[in-house]
């Protein structure tokens, strides 16, 4: 009998200062130890080089402060980027313990590390990696699909960013100063409660979630609203781009069900903070109802997440077969149905939680449903492709992949949707091999789809299609040697987020993921390098036209990267696909009558209430409280300030314009010629 | 792009290689288990995954077949810019998958409805009914951290870590959790079902050959997680006899104060076997009141049902000696509070617990354990003779009588 696994964290008594923040917090272990010293040498060195060059003005004027939607959507794809080098990180470590603790030996990771990085792989993964990737997408190509000039509420927009940013920061402050949660990705209580997580691991998660989770919502709003109201005249609704119906039916979502997420994570701050039982185990609590809260928010995210990147691949379909969307209409009503019925699945995450057989057939049977609108979906794709002419470029080639690795993670997925068959299969390794099935082949492979189709609108030139192709081959097959072993394991009863194991016959499988593991790390590799040597390579790689994959939608008409005012003009739209038609009819970039544009000024309100909100978020987690009430204070303080900023606006003048315009044509000229 | 082959070619390349060793001898438990119940749950996987094959298979050919046939350097292929909509084609690919779902969502209901972990066994085997004869064994399973352990009422005995079952006869688990959600699953026997504090979930199987399985928690429960394992031992009549005999010549009593130790967490535990357990400990268990003078839910409920106690209540509320911030080590425990045990009648705690588990199960209607027939129009009124009274009483209305 041993009781050395737990770790004793409230040892000391938290001092009026410091809150429960002391020496002790700062990490012991060997392997975060170094990893800080590395992060800390790699940040200084950054630091430094930013300095030395003189970038902090520029990265302030034009980056950090931006309401230009393109340069925050650019900003929420170097987030996720980042963000996703760190939970690959986690991944690997999980990898390379499973493969090792066999045969007795503990591996390399005590439990107390191990529970983290699980945990920290999957919160990192949903909310600040696919996350900003999505949202990153859509507000860098919604307004310029739709004819706007930008979002709705552009500093909104700037706040929403650095605030999903400040939750990122405060989850990898975790890292090293105190610890992450070990409770598995979604917290379950009475686990997550006081009781059984005494130390700041679940506040990390909680203010974390909390701060992204303000971020995400008003993003939400603002892209809903900028959907429909800033369309380009002519453009109705069922003349939308897909892309930009997926967005609108993506953020719907967020909308109405991030605040559930919020509601059901502060009554979990209160049972931990303030002493209510909403989901202890004594005096009422039920953490049944934690249970289903957490997942009528947690099954419409995985729609969120998934939707965007429908409509990317129904562009980039379209757009390489050289042919008109199959089923536009029908292509719409799927996702409308998916969005609804996204609400009525979330039951089918705990079918073992014992409810009685007609509710477990009812949410499996609402389940199976969902597969077809979604596989409707996969039949108009399929059909755009046919008697096409699909040009094999790599936005195509992941397109394909996805098409091909998707349809497997939703036949698991609508098995898992039968009950019985879940309760042998709940929560085993096939479970996990579903939905990185889905979310790598549908949401990862997606967005490596969309960054290398709009890639070139946004840098003037395109990616290295080498390296591009490296990375597609070491990702494809890596992840199938990847999860392929997982849904083996799965059958043999294997369960999820075990340290340990005893039966060496399943070693052989977790040394096959592990190789494929590594594979998907070369593909990682390959798609940096594919980054750098673009950038390196630009003048060659270089595109004038702005539509360098004689594209259908309207963020085509403009020059890559856009104008600050995207349009000149306020296009006006007659067809389906915009700019095809106005190639089709050859309309002509009109050379004059240009007026002033009015354009919104740049702010570092959102950064400075982001920052102070990473500052209380921090207080809170170590129990600070003078901190807390003061970074309180100081931002509702900023926010009024900032109320009283009447420097909002400014025009661009129409000669400004005009030369913008004009330098414009001529290179379209050059490129014609 | 000569790409696009070989990248159809792929998945099939992986799976072949996957599926190789596995015909070899590789232990698919879920597949092929030892229990009746687990074998028509694997069953389920592979029938749904077969009618799933029926569009998934044309589909990824069908995929494999346009990115190689359309490609752009084939000048050869049919090109129609402009061709968007079809309402044949339109309507095939909404109907067939709705067909599909329709087989799979009566495979489901009916699978659902007769594989309810609630539902006692109408069959120990295929073909082999249960009868009024076959009195199920019961055995209560508790979740702790981390172990499990398991008493047998019926015996009077309790073990830790080991779970010892006659083959052939039918099982009914009544499960709960000490303090944190775990999930009970022997992949071997049956599918999982969620052990809960303070919540009692329930699970019929059986197991119908002999032989040494594996049990563990299928949810995560803290840093103790991996080795939450126990043996299951599905053993002949005779075998289970002389087991409960070895574990009553043990002689050591399972008693409340035995039990609050045993409680406190701990890993990698070895078998332990109890000769006699104190009465009630299980529904004291579930009710939380396993500790000293703290009043059990049930009391509290029915006592709330009443219009609860008042002002006066707050006399009950006392501080905890023990619990489980003390069991842990950690967490201040000076804050924490919990209500006074009342004289309670120890005889009504049995009673109470309404047993729907010992009817035997009529198969012509596919209601939920528990539920009545469905009444109105649709559905013809039949005498029934496995509506329990306790559950009328209860206050479950009938709509037809």
């Amino acid at each position: 009998m041993s009781t050395d696994a737990i770790p004793s964290t409230s040892a000391a008594e938290p001092t009026f200062l410091l809150g429960k923040l002391s020496w002790n917090s700062l990490p012991h272990d060997p392997i975060v130890l170094s990893t800080m010293v590395v992060v800390i040498i790699g940040g200084v060195g950054l630091l430094a080089l930013v300095t030395r060059y003189k970038l902090w003005g520029y990265l302030w004027k034009e980056w950090f402060t931006t309401v230009d939607h393109k340069k925050i959507g650019i900003m929420y794809m170097i987030l996720g980027l980042v963000m996703f080098l760190r939970g690959f990180a986690d991944a690997i470590m999980m990898r390379l313990q499973q493969v090792m603790a066999f045969g007795g030996s503990e591996g390399y990771l005590n439990a107390h590390h191990y529970d983290q990085i699980f945990t920290a792989h999957g919160v990192i993964m949903i909310f600040f990696v696919a996350m900003p990737f999505i949202t990153g997408l859509m507000n860098y190509v919604v307004p310029l699909q739709i004819g706007a000039r930008d979002v709705s509420f552009p500093f909104l927009n700037n706040f929403s960013f650095w605030m999903t940013t400040s939750g990122a920061v405060l989850t990898m402050a975790s890292l090293f100063v105190g610890e992450f949660a070990a409770t598995g990705w979604l917290a379950y209580p009475p686990l997550s409660g006081i009781a059984y997580s005494p130390s700041v691991g679940v506040d990390y998660y909680i203010w974390a979630l909390q701060i992204a989770g303000v971020g995400t919502t008003l993003s939400g709003i603002n892209l809903i609203v900028t959907i429909l109201k800033m369309r380009a005249p002519g453009m109705g609704l069922m003349k939308m781009p897909v892309f930009t119906w997926t967005s609108l039916c993506a953020n719907i979502l967020i909308v109405a069900s991030f605040p559930v997420l919020t509601a059901v994570l502060a009554l979990l701050t209160l049972d931990r903070y303030v002493g209510t039982n909403f989901f202890t185990n004594d005096f009422g609590g039920s953490s049944m109802m934690y249970v289903n809260l957490i997942w009528i928010w947690g099954h419409p995210e995985v729609y969120i997440l998934i939707l965007p990147l429908f409509g990317v691949f129904s562009e980039v379909t379209s757009t390489f077969s050289g042919k008109k969307l199959f089923g536009y209409t029908s292509m719409v009503y799927a996702t409308v149905v998916i969005t609804i019925l996204s609400y009525v699945v979330w039951l089918h995450h705990f079918f073992t939680m014992g409810s009685g057989a007609s509710v477990n057939s009812f949410f499996g049977i609402t389940t199976m449903v969902i597969s077809i609108p979604t596989g409707a979906k996969l039949f108009n794709w399929l059909f755009t492709m046919y008697r096409g002419r699909i040009r094999y470029e790599l936005p195509m080639m992941w397109t394909v992949a996805f098409m091909l690795t998707f349809t497997i993670g939703g036949m698991t997925g609508v098995l898992l949707a039968v009950p019985p068959a879940d309760f042998v299969l709940h929560n085993s390794l096939f479970l996990i091999a579903h939905f990185h099935n889905v979310i790598i082949g549908g949401v990862l492979f997606g967005i490596f789809a969309a960054i290398n189709y709009w890639w070139p609108k946004a840098f003037g030139f395109k990616l290295d299609k080498f390296w591009g192709k490296v990375s597609f081959w070491c990702w494809v097959p890596g992840f199938w040697v990847a999860f392929a072993p997982l849904y083996v394991l799965g059958l043999m009863g294997v369960t999820r987020r075990m340290r340990v194991f005893d039966d060496p016959s399943l070693q052989i499988w977790f040394a096959i993921a592990a190789v494929g593991a590594f594979m998907i790390a070369a593909g990682i590799a390959a798609m940096l390098i594919q980054f750098a040597v673009s950038i390196w390579k630009r003048e060659a790689l270089a595109e004038t036209t702005g539509d360098p994959w004689n594209g259908r939608t309207l963020e085509w008409a403009t020059s890559s990267p856009p104008a600050d005012y995207n349009f000149a003009f306020t296009p006006r739209i007659h067809a389906l696909d915009a700019w095809y038609d106005m190639k089709a009819a050859g309309v002509e970039h009109p050379a004059e009558g240009y007026k002033d544009i009015h354009m919104p000024s740049n702010t570092g309100a959102g950064v400075i209430l982001a920052g102070i909100s990473t500052v209380a978020g921090f207080a809170l987690v170590w129990h600070i409280w003078w901190l807390a009430g003061l970074s309180m204070v100081g931002l509702i303080g900023a926010a009024i300030a900032h109320t009283f900023n009447y420097k909002r606006d400014f025009h661009i003048p129409a000669s400004q314009v005009a030369a913008t315009e004009a330098a414009r044509l001529r290179q379209l000229q050059a490129a014609g010629a | 792009m000569s790409g696009i082959l070989t990248r159809t070619r792929l998945p099939l390349g992986i799976a072949a290689t996957c599926l190789l060793p596995l015909l070899g001898g590789c232990n698919m438990v879920v597949l092929d288990p030892a229990g009746d119940v687990a074998q028509q749950q694997g069953d389920l996987v592979v029938i749904s995954t077969l009618l799933m094959l029926i569009i998934i298979v044309p589909v990824m050919a069908l995929t494999g077949y346009f990115a190689w046939k359309y490609r752009a350097a084939n000048e050869a292929a049919t090109y129609k810019p402009d061709w968007d909509h079809s309402t044949q084609l339109e309507l095939a690919i909404w109907a067939i998958p709705l067909l599909i779902i329709i087989c799979l969502g009566a495979v489901t209901w009916v699978g659902t409805h007769l594989l309810d972990p609630y539902r006692p066994l109408a069959r120990t085997a295929p073909g082999q009914a249960v009868t009024e004869k076959d009195k199920p064994l019961e055995v209560q399973a508790v979740a702790l951290n981390w172990k499990w352990l398991f008493i047998y009422p019926e015996q009077g005995i309790a073990t830790v870590n080991e779970l010892a079952v006659p083959e052939g006869r039918p099982l009914r688990f009544r499960i709960s959790s000490s303090s944190v959600m775990n999930s009970f699953y022997v992949p071997a026997m049956a599918g999982q079902i969620y052990a809960m504090p303070g919540m009692e979930t329930k699970l019929h199987a059986v197991f119908n050959e002999t032989g040494n399985y594996e049990g563990f928690s299928a949810n995560y429960s803290g840093a103790g997680f991996s080795n939450m394992r126990f043996a299951a031992r599905s053993m002949t009549a005779k075998g289970f006899d002389l087991w409960v005999a070895k574990a009553r010549a043990e002689g050591q009593t399972l008693d409340r104060a035995t039990y609050l130790k045993l409680e406190r967490p701990s890993e990698k535990e070895p078998v332990r076997r109890y000769a006699s357990v104190e009465r009630d400990l299980f529904d004291r268990i579930v009710n939380m009141c396993a500790e000293p003078g703290k009043m059990c839910m049930h009391d509290m409920m029915a006592i709330d049902a009443r219009g609860g106690m008042g002002l006066a209540g707050l006399h009950n509320v006392r501080q905890l000696a023990y619990d489980k911030h003390a069991a842990r080590g950690t967490g201040d425990t000076a804050s924490d509070r919990y209500i006074a045990e009342n004289c309670t009648n120890p005889e009504l705690l049995s009673a109470s617990l309404a047993r729907i588990e010992d009817r035997v199960i009529d198969l012509s209607t596919l209601t939920g354990a528990g539920l009545n027939r469905p009444g109105g129009p649709l559905f013809r009124k039949r005498q029934t003779s496995t509506k329990s009274p306790e559950l009328t009483q209860a206050g479950t209305t009938d709509p037809v009588s």
